[in-house]
């Protein structure tokens, strides 16, 4: 940790990750809530030819063009999606797959035609392929922060329009609002948030971190704007912990290991988010059987009383075991009623108290 | 084509084919992306089995893998399951986690074998004539051919023996589950024969060309055929024509024979979607300008019919009143009046364009009543 403030270079890419993890994290979260988690693994992948046609044009390795390269390029695989599945029975999911396969061939193609002619000279395909956090230096954090932080800042701007979008656009475009266009604008920021992170986290991460801030966030809460923030904050943290833990001797690189802390944090909302979470769950699912149970047993005593007419009259406790199956614990359930007061020890067996019966008035009217 | 050539060409195309099989089912499943998903997770398996077995070629290789493969269908359900995310999202999730556990495998482990992670990704076909199989002293071939031919085979073997099964859980699965055919067996046994053969390929081809011949031709046939024999055939055969045209284009231009085949499957799948006889974009067009024609001359045909022998008729016959009760431009009516005379629904009583009536022909008649009838 001490290393964070006093190493130059650890210091730069813990704080790119931040930024990507934050603006991936933020937009991710629009991505998620429209069921389009895998548009930013075919943006990223469509995102080659762009690099490679940007560093054909330019002649050289300016990290600006190739970004820009990249995002005209995402941009295009997304319109073509569109339009397909817009015009033809082909279905999203397929032309996601077809799209990131034949745009990342045709980079391919692109790029070992650049290596022939240029000799040396590569466009950093490895760089882009997996990502170099490790040697982001102070211009490439400027470089990521600005595009990003621009996003952003488009994002809070246009809320109302994104949030509607997310929720109900049939009910935006009774609006007036010019919903497709809407669309085409978030799809623009979410290819922003992807092309900054090429360099760091590579092609085939970025998926994990325009999805998994965003899928964890969603399970703490049901509010739009704590969950942007919830999810930047998680894919900030992924980001720092990957480049602290990769830089921290261990030779490991930075990007696999932001993906797994990432998937750490995923697994972690999954079990121990409250309310939504599998944990809180359970305990639900658990705390209502229980309730159920007891319900039931006043309610059989009661039951086992009216078959002679005397509601308060005792029951041994085979009479109440023998209502229901077995595996119903009859015995500890008659404890927990006796201590609620709801029920008495008899001479012969269980009886209901006048508590007793009046709950069961109430229940005999919620459960009709 | 030199032997080597001629080789790695009959190479792409076994692939390109082993890979269109399957991925037609993938295509009408809705599970194109699990191809991406499966390609990029068997990664760890190839990693570990390496380990184990320090041989490349060892078929332990492909047997981890696949089971990696179907590891990841099922954490991928076991994440829906839950239903705290959706199915894209648990893809997503997935296999991203699994890849950087086997690239992290492989920093550590295996910095200096030769095991590199583009290898995987991309994959490079021009080496397979360089790895021979031999048999008792004899050369028979590039290992990778028959690697892929028996992959190929046992798809061919999968879907022949299964081709009922897989029909009904694809197109109903609720039915295939009444009929007792087990959509969910028949769900694993393919994603198994998907990632046997996309580990047969990556090594060959490198994992994103095993997902352009996956899905690209297989969408380009659906496109072509409402039929599941014939959306099959045909995108093993456009899979192999994109197979032939992209390692062509690589060897003129001296550029990526995998890059190249995905681009090219990209190409005829352009094609198709422009040219495809009945879900094509430009017979889409063709038919709805077709559509617009008919409907405005059976518009008039029936404005003409309800008019008909009545005392307002000498009115509402003129051409020129078209413009008025139709409200259609001049140009517009004019055009319909001469398409519906051609095709011999309407009649003229004299040639002058402002003035003359129009009648219907009995044929007209008969199409007015029947599309009134039809409303």
């Amino acid at each position: 940790m001490e290393q964070l403030f006093s190493d130059y270079t650890l210091r730069m890419v813990a704080l790119g990750s931040a930024v990507l993890g934050i603006v991936s994290g933020g937009l991710g979260t629009y991505a998620v809530l429209r069921g389009q988690s895998l548009l930013g693994d075919a943006i990223s992948h469509a995102a080659l030819p762009g690099i490679a046609i940007a560093f054909l044009l330019t002649g050289g390795k300016t990290p600006l063009a190739l970004m820009i390269g990249a995002a005209l390029a995402g941009w295009l695989a997304t319109l073509w999606i569109m339009s397909v599945t817009g015009t033809t029975r082909i279905k999203y999911d397929s032309m996601l797959a077809l799209t990131l396969s034949v745009f990342f061939g045709v980079g391919l193609v692109l790029l070992t035609y650049i290596r022939q002619r240029a000799g040396a000279a590569q466009a950093g395909l490895d760089t882009f392929l997996f990502g170099q956090a490790s040697s982001l230096v102070r211009r490439d954090v400027v470089t990521m922060a600005v595009p990003g932080g621009a996003a952003l800042l488009l994002m809070a701007l246009f809320w109302k329009e994104l949030k509607l979008l997310a929720f109900d656009p049939e009910f935006g475009r009774t609006l007036g609002l010019p919903m497709r266009r809407v669309d085409l604008f978030l799809t623009a920021l979410l290819v922003v948030a992807i092309v900054i992170g090429l360099q760091t986290v590579g092609v085939v991460l970025m998926s994990a971190m325009i999805v998994a801030p965003a899928a964890a966030g969603r399970q703490w809460t049901d509010t739009l704007w704590k969950m942007v923030l919830l999810s930047a904050g998680f894919g900030a943290a992924a980001g720092v912990t990957g480049a602290v833990l990769s830089s921290t001797g261990t030779g490991l690189p930075t990007g696999p290991l932001i993906v797994l802390c990432m998937g750490v944090i995923m697994v972690l909302s999954l079990l121990f988010a409250p309310n939504r979470g599998l944990a809180a769950r359970h305990l639900r699912a658990r705390r209502s059987t229980g309730r159920f149970q007891l319900e039931t047993v006043l309610l059989d005593l009661y039951a086992l009383g009216m078959q002679h007419n005397d509601p308060l009259r005792p029951h041994p406790k085979g009479a109440v075991q023998a209502m229901r199956a077995k595996e119903v614990p009859v015995d500890r359930l008659l404890g927990r009623l006796e201590k609620d007061g709801l029920v008495r020890r008899a001479a012969s067996g269980w009886a209901l108290t006048d508590t007793g019966l009046r709950n069961v008035e109430t229940l005999k009217e919620e459960r009709t | 084509m030199t032997q080597g050539e001629i080789e790695i060409q009959l190479l792409a195309v076994v692939v390109a084919a082993a890979c269109a099989l399957p991925g037609a089912f993938l295509v009408l499943r809705k599970m194109a992306m699990m191809s991406d998903a499966i390609s990029h997770a068997i990664l760890p398996g190839i990693v570990i089995a390496f380990f184990l077995t320090h041989n490349l070629n060892s078929p332990l290789l492909i047997l981890a893998a696949a089971a990696t493969g179907v590891l990841t269908v099922m954490l991928v359900e076991l994440l829906m399951s839950t239903r705290l995310v959706r199915e894209d999202a648990a893809i997503g999730l997935t296999f991203p986690v699994l890849f950087s556990i086997g690239i992290i495998l492989i920093a550590r482990f295996a910095g200096d074998v030769h095991l590199d992670t583009d290898a995987v990704l991309l994959g490079e076909p021009a080496f397979a004539p360089f790895d021979r199989l031999i048999v008792g002293g004899r050369d028979i071939g590039p290992r990778a051919l028959y690697i892929m031919s028996a992959v190929g085979l046992a798809n061919v073997a999968f879907i022949t023996l299964f081709y009922k099964e897989l029909k009904i859980a694809t197109f109903d699965a609720g039915l295939a589950a009444a009929l007792g055919f087990g959509p969910v067996l028949i769900h694993y046994g393919l994603m198994t024969f998907v990632s046997i053969t996309a580990v047969a390929a990556f090594d060959a081809v490198g994992s994103i060309l095993v997902v352009a011949m996956m899905v690209a031709p297989s969408a380009a046939a659906y496109l072509l055929t409402d039929r599941l024999r014939d959306m099959i055939l045909l995108s093993v055969a456009l899979g192999a024509a994109s197979a032939v045209g992209g390692f062509q284009m690589a060897r003129l231009f001296d550029v990526s024979i995998a890059g190249a085949m995905a681009a090219a499957s990209g190409v005829v799948f352009l094609a198709v979607w422009l040219g495809a006889p009945r879900y094509g974009i430009l017979a889409g067009r063709q038919r709805r300008i077709r559509q617009k024609w008919e409907f405005a001359e059976t518009m008039l045909a029936i404005h003409l019919f309800n008019h008909e022998g009545l005392p307002e008729a000498d009115i509402e016959h003129r051409v020129g009143h078209l413009e008025e009760h139709l409200s259609w431009e001049r140009d517009f009516a004019r055009r319909v009046v001469r398409r519906a005379q051609s095709n011999g629904l309407v009649q003229r009583t004299n040639d002058d364009d402002e003035n003359d009536l129009l009648a219907l022909t009995p044929q007209g008649r008969k199409a007015a009543s029947e599309a009134i009838e039809n409303l």
